[in-house]
């Protein structure tokens, strides 16, 4: 009876021990960059609220981004935007679900910076592409911070350019990500 | 201990170890997003209702991003019914120059000039709750203005006493408006209009006006819009009427132009509800157009 019973205790530790694992922030902040050489104004544009979790015993990695609160310079690019190209409340967030191919190699309990490469897909605009980049993962104090830039062809994701400004927006976005990760205690 | 008592232990034991590591596999299964959302949508105030601060005339439940400028040059040309010696209208145009100013998300103050009567006009307008959707959703916004209108022609009668208030004119409103989904907006706007001096004993210094406006988007760029007040006092037959527009909002990136037809020459809220001199009826109408340009003076990004 008593091994049964620290059986159980042991089997239950277990169970909750898996989420000392997991990191996530609420506030990453994830940027895109559509400007050409021939834009009037400077086409970008920062999203200061991203979510991402990260699982550091299987590199499960995801991010999640609310299309409303990226920030422009100029209100009306923003409107622009929200209305006309991501369609922001047909399509409120843009999710990102990949796993870390180098997890092995990635020590979390150690202080250093460690390249990433992540596999995955991107699902923006109502549609889903697979998305592979490499990027940084920085271990410090028990945090991790995580920073990637990649393109994004727009095309890819059925968002439309108008002929009219077909030369001064960027057919593929540069999208940098450079989020704060900490554990997450739940 | 027998086999029953056995079998039961067992049984327990299975159904606390799996119970045990049950969270553990539903959260490998499910996904890492689930584990830090709170379920609540964050507040977010409903935007684009309308494409322009006006629907056509009247002031729209939309404002003005906080730091933009919206300058917005308004033409009314002559009536269709005049035919080919007028270019259906063409040849004659009335005018009104506007600045109008986005302070926060819910204040916005405008001004602008006319060439009927050469009358200046300036308001306020003040949202005290706005649509939003979210956590602490509102279903409707509820604003209100508060504007005057400055005669600067010089007095009819120069040998009586006149007076600066004689040319001064006052409203105000409450606009009550939704979005009802990506198409379709609708808004109600009840209206007080009172005039210092009115040209008549007849007359009523206080006209009260309920005005109905709405917008059907028929493109990502492109919306049907409607704009009619009705006159509940003040309107005398063969005189004044009530004002309807019509028109389409085309939205070409930089600019916002309002094309319509409307009975009303006047582009300040004194002059179109209660000096509207023309009719539906017989085409006694007007070709017009607002344009729209958006400034940006604050830049809005915080780094």
């Amino acid at each position: 009876m008593k091994k049964l019973f620290i059986l159980i205790t042991l089997f239950g530790l277990l169970g909750s021990a898996q989420a000392q694992n997991r990191f996530f922030t609420k506030t990453g902040k994830i940027s895109f960059d559509a400007t050409t050489p021939k834009s009037p104004e400077n086409i970008d544009a920062v999203n200061k609220n991203s979510t991402c979790v990260l699982d550091s015993k299987t590199g499960d990695i995801q991010f999640s981004v609310l299309m409303k609160g990226f920030e422009f310079d100029r209100a009306l690019m923003m409107e622009h935007f929200n209305e006309n190209y991501a369609e922001s409340d047909k399509f409120p967030k843009t999710i990102y679900k990949g796993i870390i191919v180098n997890n092995a190699a990635v020590n979390y309990s150690k202080d250093g910076s460690y390249p990433a490469k992540v596999k995955g897909k991107l699902t923006m605009h109502g549609e889903t592409r697979d998305l592979e980049t490499e990027g940084t993962l920085t271990i410090k104090n028990g945090k991790v911070a995580v920073s990637a830039i990649f393109p994004a062809l727009l095309s890819d994701y059925r968002i439309g350019i108008p002929q009219l400004v077909a030369d001064k927006v960027a057919k593929t976005a540069k999208i940098t990500v450079d989020c704060t990760l900490e554990p997450l205690t739940k | 201990m027998n086999q029953n008592m056995k079998n039961s232990i067992i049984r327990v034991v299975a159904f606390l170890t799996v119970s045990a590591w049950l969270p553990g596999v539903q959260a490998q299964e499910k996904d890492l997003l689930d584990l830090v959302d709170d379920g609540k949508e964050p507040h977010t105030i409903v935007t684009n209702a309308f494409k322009s601060i006006r629907i056509i005339n009247g002031h729209s439940m939309e404002f003005l991003a906080p730091g933009t400028m919206d300058f917005r040059i308004l033409h009314r040309f002559g009536q269709i019914n005049q035919g080919t010696k007028n270019l259906f209208g063409l040849d004659q145009a009335s005018m009104r120059l506007g600045l109008d100013f986005g302070l926060t998300r819910k204040l916005q103050v405008g001004i602008g000039r006319s060439t009927f009567k050469k009358e200046l006009d300036g308001y306020i307008k003040y949202a005290p709750i706005r649509q939003s959707a979210g956590s602490h959703a509102f279903p409707v916004t509820i604003a209100l203005v508060g504007g005057a209108t400055i005669n600067t022609l010089p007095f009819a009668d120069p040998t009586r006493t006149n007076y600066f208030s004689s040319r001064v004119a006052y409203y105000v409103q409450t606009i009550i408006g939704r979005k009802f989904s990506d198409r379709i907006t609708l808004q109600l706007t009840p209206t007080m209009v009172h005039h210092n001096l009115v040209p008549l004993a007849t007359q009523p210094n206080d006209v009260f006006a309920v005005g109905f406006g709405g917008r059907i988007k028929a493109s990502q760029r492109i919306a049907f819009t409607w704009d009619y007040f009705y006159n509940i006092n003040g309107l005398e037959k063969g005189v004044n009427y009530n004002p309807l527009s019509v028109g389409v909002d085309i939205e070409t990136g930089g600019h916002v132009f309002q094309l319509h037809f409307s009975n009303a020459t006047g582009m300040n809220e004194r002059a179109f509800i209660t000096e509207t001199t023309n009719t539906w009826e017989k085409v006694d109408l007007r070709f017009g157009f607002n344009l729209s340009r958006i400034f940006q003076l604050k830049k809005a990004k915080s780094s």
